[in-house]
C-alpha cells in the first residue's frame, strides 16, 4: 500500500532511467567521478530527457494503481468510480470479456463485459468499430427498483450489486436494464456431457471441479454446487468489487492491451478519468433514458 | 342437450388426464434439470411460462370480474333476448328462482377464477430461478416493485376469492352434510341457514365482491403494470399496456366462462341456460370488440410513429418469422370466427360455446406475443453476436420441456375443476 503511493515506478521507467544514467556514467567517469545510483537519479531531474520520454514512460496502469491507492484511503461515499472506454484505442481483441470469464468465473451463457462489434461505412471507406459494454453502474439504474425482493441495489461506492442469497431468480432486472447488461445462471457448465476420463487423467471431473472452484465476487467464496447460488440468479459485472477492495484494478481494466479502458475515481481531480471524462469527445450509451451511465467512451 | 353435455364431461376428463400425465415429463424436466431444457436465456429471459402465467391470471381476474355481475351488480335474471331484463334490486314475484340459478354462474365464474390462479401460480413458481424462495416475495417484499405489489395484490385476491367461494357454497355445502363428509366439513361448523343468516352471506359476499373488482382490476393491472413500466423495452413502454391487459383479461375470461357454461352450467339445455348464453355471448363480443379497438391502438400508433424501438417489436411480431401466431392464431381463430360465431351463427348453441373456448385458448398468442417481441429486440446492436452461450440469442422458441409444464398446468387446473364440480356444490341441479 505504502509502496503504490509512491510515484509509480514501471519496468520502462526503470530501463530509460538507467540508459540515462549509464550514459551520464560513462560521462562522469571520463571525468574522474563517481556515478550516482540509478535509484537517486530520477528522470525528472534531466527536463529532456523526461520530455523525450514521456509519452513513453507513463503506463496508465501505474497511475491507476496509485490513484486507486489514493482513493481507498477515502470514506467510500467520497469515491466516484467511473470506467473510460477508449474506442479509438480498442482494437478488438475481446481480451477484457475472456479476463472478465475468468476472473469471475462465469459458465457458459454469463458474460459481463461482451464487446459489441460494428462495422461502419461502405467500402472503400469501411471501418469496424468495437464498444466493450460492462455493466454501466447507471447512477438512475432502472434494474435496481424492479427487484421484487430488495435483492439488488447501488452500494455505498456507486456500484450496482446483487446479493445472490436473496435474489429469488425472477429476471426482471435483466428485462429492465436498456443496456443488456444482465445476464442469468441457468446453471450449465462448460464441461457438461464430455466424456469421463480414467483416474489419474484429467477428464471431466477434474475440469468440473475446475468450473466450480469459487470465484470471489463480492468478497465471497460462491461455489457453483447443486443448483445452488449464483445459479439462478442474476448476475452482472460490478467492476471488480473484490479485486478493488485489495487494490487492484478491474480484471478487464489490467487486460487491456491497448490501454483502452481506464478505471478511477472521478471525485479525484487529478486522477486520470477526471481528465479523460473532461474531454469534448466523450460519450456515454443511452444517455437519453436519464440512466446517467458511469461509463464514459471516448470517440 | 344434457346428455351432450355430460359426454363433453367425459372428453374433458380424458383430455385433463392426458394433459396432466404427458405433462409431468415438463414437471420432472424442470426439477431434474433446472433451467437448462428450457429455451429462454439471458436476452429473452421470459419464455412461455410468463407468457402462460399472465395468459391463466388474465383469465382468472376476468372470470372473477364476470362473478362481480351477479354478486355485486345484482345482475340476476336474463329475458328471452338474452338481455338483462332488470336487476334483481327488490325481491319480485318470479325473480326468486332466476336468482338461485344465476348465482350458479356466480359460484362456476368464482371457482373458474380460482383453478386457473392456481394454474398460473404454478407456471410462474416453476419459472423462478428460485423457486425455494418464492416466500421472500411476500415477506421481504419491495414496495418500490411493481412485481412487489403484484405479489400483494393477488395474495389478497385469492383470499377473497376463497372466502366469496365458500360464502356462495355454504347453504349448499349445509344442505349437504348429512350426505357427505366433504360437505360437513367444509361448512367449518357454520351451519346456521337461516333467513338473517343468508341474509349476512349476501351483505358480506357483496362487500368481499366489490373489494374482489377492484383488487382483480388492481392485480391485473399491476401485472400490465410491470410491463408497462419497463423504459428499456419500447414496445411495452406504454400507459396503454395495463389497460390492455385488463380489456384481454376480461375478453378471455369471458369467453372461458361462456364455454364453461355452455359445458357444465347449470341446467345445460334449459330455455334459461340458453338465455343466460346468449347473454354471456353477447358481453364476449363487445369485450372482443373493445380488445381489437385496444390492439388497434396500440399497433396502429406503434408502427406508424416509427420509432425504431417499437416498430421493431411490432414488425417481428406482424411479419417476422412466427407471424402466423398472429394473424392465423389470433386475428384468424380468436378474433374473426368468433365473431362471425357470435353474430351470424349467435342462435347456435353450439356456435357460442365454440366460440368462447376458441377466444380462450388462442388468447395465449396474445400474451406470448406481448412478452416474446418485446424482448426478442437487442438493447443493443450487435448485442446477441458479441458473445456466444446458452440464453445469449434473441431467438426463442419454447422447448417440448416448456411446452409439457405448462400442459402439465393446465391439465392440473383442469382436474382441479372437474374434481371440484363432483364432490363440492359449484353446481347443482338437484334442486
Amino acid at each position: 500500500m505504502a509502496e503504490s503511493e509512491k510515484a509509480p515506478t514501471t519496468r520502462r521507467d526503470v530501463l530509460r532511467g538507467l540508459a540515462g544514467t549509464l550514459g551520464a556514467a560513462l560521462a562522469l567517469t571520463a571525468a574522474g567521478k563517481q556515478p550516482a545510483a540509478a535509484e537517486t537519479l530520477p528522470v525528472s531531474t534531466r527536463p529532456q530527457a523526461a520530455a523525450d520520454a514521456a509519452p513513453l514512460t507513463t503506463d496508465p496502469l501505474g497511475r491507476m494503481h496509485s490513484e486507486l491507492a489514493r482513493a481507498l484511503a477515502k470514506p467510500r461515499e467520497q469515491r466516484r468510480w467511473v470506467m473510460v472506454i477508449d474506442l479509438r484505442k480498442c482494437v478488438g481483441c475481446h481480451a477484457c470479456t475472456i479476463a472478465c470469464v475468468a476472473e469471475n468465473k462465469l459458465p457458459p451463457g454469463v458474460v459481463y463485459r461482451p464487446v459489441l462489434e460494428e462495422e461502419i461505412g461502405t467500402y472503400p471507406n469501411v471501418t469496424r468499430r468495437y464498444v466493450p459494454r460492462p455493466c454501466m453502474q447507471c447512477d438512475e439504474p432502472p434494474c435496481t427498483p424492479v427487484c421484487p425482493v430488495k435483492a439488488t441495489w447501488k452500494n455505498e461506492d456507486g456500484i450496482v450489486v446483487v446479493n445472490y442469497d436473496q435474489c429469488i431468480g425472477c429476471r426482471y432486472c435483466l428485462t429492465a436494464c436498456p443496456y443488456g447488461a444482465r445476464t442469468s445462471d441457468f446453471g450449465y457448465t462448460y464441461t457438461a456431457g464430455t466424456p469421463h476420463a480414467m483416474p489419474g487423467i484429467l477428464g471431466q471431473e477434474a475440469a468440473d471441479d475446475y468450473e466450480r472452484v469459487a470465484n470471489f465476487e463480492y468478497g465471497k467464496a460462491w461455489e457453483r454446487t447443486d443448483g445452488g447460488s449464483p445459479i439462478g440468479n442474476a448476475r452482472k459485472c460490478h467492476f471488480c468489487m473484490h479485486r478493488i477492495a485489495e487494490g487492484m484494478l478491474p480484471g478487464c481494466v489490467t487486460t487491456c492491451i491497448g490501454r483502452a479502458t481506464l478505471f478511477g475515481d472521478a471525485n479525484d481531480p487529478d486522477s486520470l478519468v477526471a481528465e479523460m471524462i473532461a474531454k469534448p469527445n466523450v460519450m456515454r450509451l443511452k444517455e437519453e433514458m436519464g440512466t446517467a451511465p458511469r461509463v464514459y467512451y471516448l470517440l | 342437450m344434457a346428455k351432450y353435455a355430460s359426454r363433453w364431461n367425459r372428453i374433458f376428463w380424458v383430455l385433463a388426464l392426458v394433459a396432466f400425465g404427458v405433462g409431468l415429463y415438463g414437471l420432472y424436466s424442470r426439477i431434474a434439470f433446472g433451467h437448462e431444457r428450457a429455451n429462454y436465456g439471458s436476452y429473452v429471459p421470459w419464455g412461455l411460462w410468463v407468457a402462460a402465467y399472465l395468459y391463466l391470471v388474465g383469465l382468472s381476474a376476468g372470470a372473477f370480474l364476470f362473478s362481480t355481475l351477479v354478486y355485486v351488480f345484482n345482475i340476476r335474471r336474463v329475458s328471452g333476448e338474452g338481455t338483462v331484463a332488470a336487476p334483481a334490486v327488490g325481491m319480485a314475484d318470479g325473480a326468486a328462482f332466476e336468482r338461485e340459478r344465476l348465482e350458479q354462474v356466480g359460484k362456476l365464474a368464482l371457482f373458474t377464477a380460482l383453478v386457473t390462479l392456481v394454474g398460473a401460480l404454478v407456471c410462474i413458481w416453476m419459472d423462478l430461478g428460485h423457486p425455494e424462495r418464492a416466500w421472500k416475495l411476500l415477506f421481504q417484499t419491495s414496495f418500490r416493485s411493481v412485481m412487489g405489489w403484484m405479489i400483494w395484490f393477488y395474495s389478497a385476491y385469492f383470499i377473497v376469492l376463497l372466502v366469496e367461494l365458500w360464502l356462495a357454497m355454504r347453504t349448499d355445502l349445509v344442505a349437504r352434510s348429512d350426505k357427505s363428509a366433504v360437505a360437513r366439513f367444509l361448512t367449518f361448523g357454520r351451519r346456521d341457514v337461516s333467513p338473517t343468516a343468508l341474509a349476512a352471506d349476501r351483505r358480506l359476499l357483496r362487500i368481499l365482491g366489490s373489494v374482489g373488482v377492484v383488487l382483480a382490476i388492481a392485480f391485473h393491472g399491476s401485472v400490465g403494470a410491470i410491463f408497462g413500466v419497463v423504459a428499456a423495452r419500447p414496445y411495452w413502454n406504454s400507459a396503454l399496456t395495463p389497460i390492455i391487459f385488463l380489456a384481454g383479461a376480461l375478453l378471455s375470461g369471458g369467453a372461458l366462462l361462456l364455454f364453461v357454461t355452455g359445458i357444465w352450467g347449470p341446467e345445460t339445455g334449459s330455455a334459461s341456460h340458453r338465455d343466460l348464453m346468449r347473454f354471456l355471448g353477447q358481453i364476449v363480443l363487445g369485450l372482443l370488440a373493445l380488445d381489437v379497438l385496444l390492439e388497434w391502438a396500440e399497433i396502429s400508433i406503434g408502427l406508424w410513429n416509427s420509432s425504431p424501438g417499437e416498430s421493431a417489436s411490432l414488425q417481428l411480431m406482424l411479419f417476422g418469422p412466427y407471424w402466423w401466431v398472429f394473424w392465423v392464431v389470433h386475428i384468424g381463430l380468436g378474433v374473426i370466427v368468433p365473431a362471425f360465431l357470435l353474430t351470424v351463427l349467435r342462435r347456435k348453441m353450439w356456435a357460442v360455446v365454440l366460440a368462447g373456448a376458441l377466444i380462450a385458448v388462442t388468447f395465449l398468442s396474445v400474451r406470448l406475443n406481448i412478452v416474446i417481441p418485446g424482448l426478442a429486440i437487442p438493447e443493443l446492436p450487435g448485442l446477441e453476436a458479441a458473445f456466444h452461450g446458452p440464453g445469449l440469442t434473441t431467438l426463442y422458441v419454447p422447448s417440448l420441456s416448456e411446452w409439457l409444464l405448462f400442459v402439465w398446468a393446465v391439465g392440473l387446473a383442469a382436474l382441479i375443476f372437474l374434481v371440484g364440480r363432483r364432490v363440492l356444490p359449484i353446481i347443482h341441479t338437484e334442486r
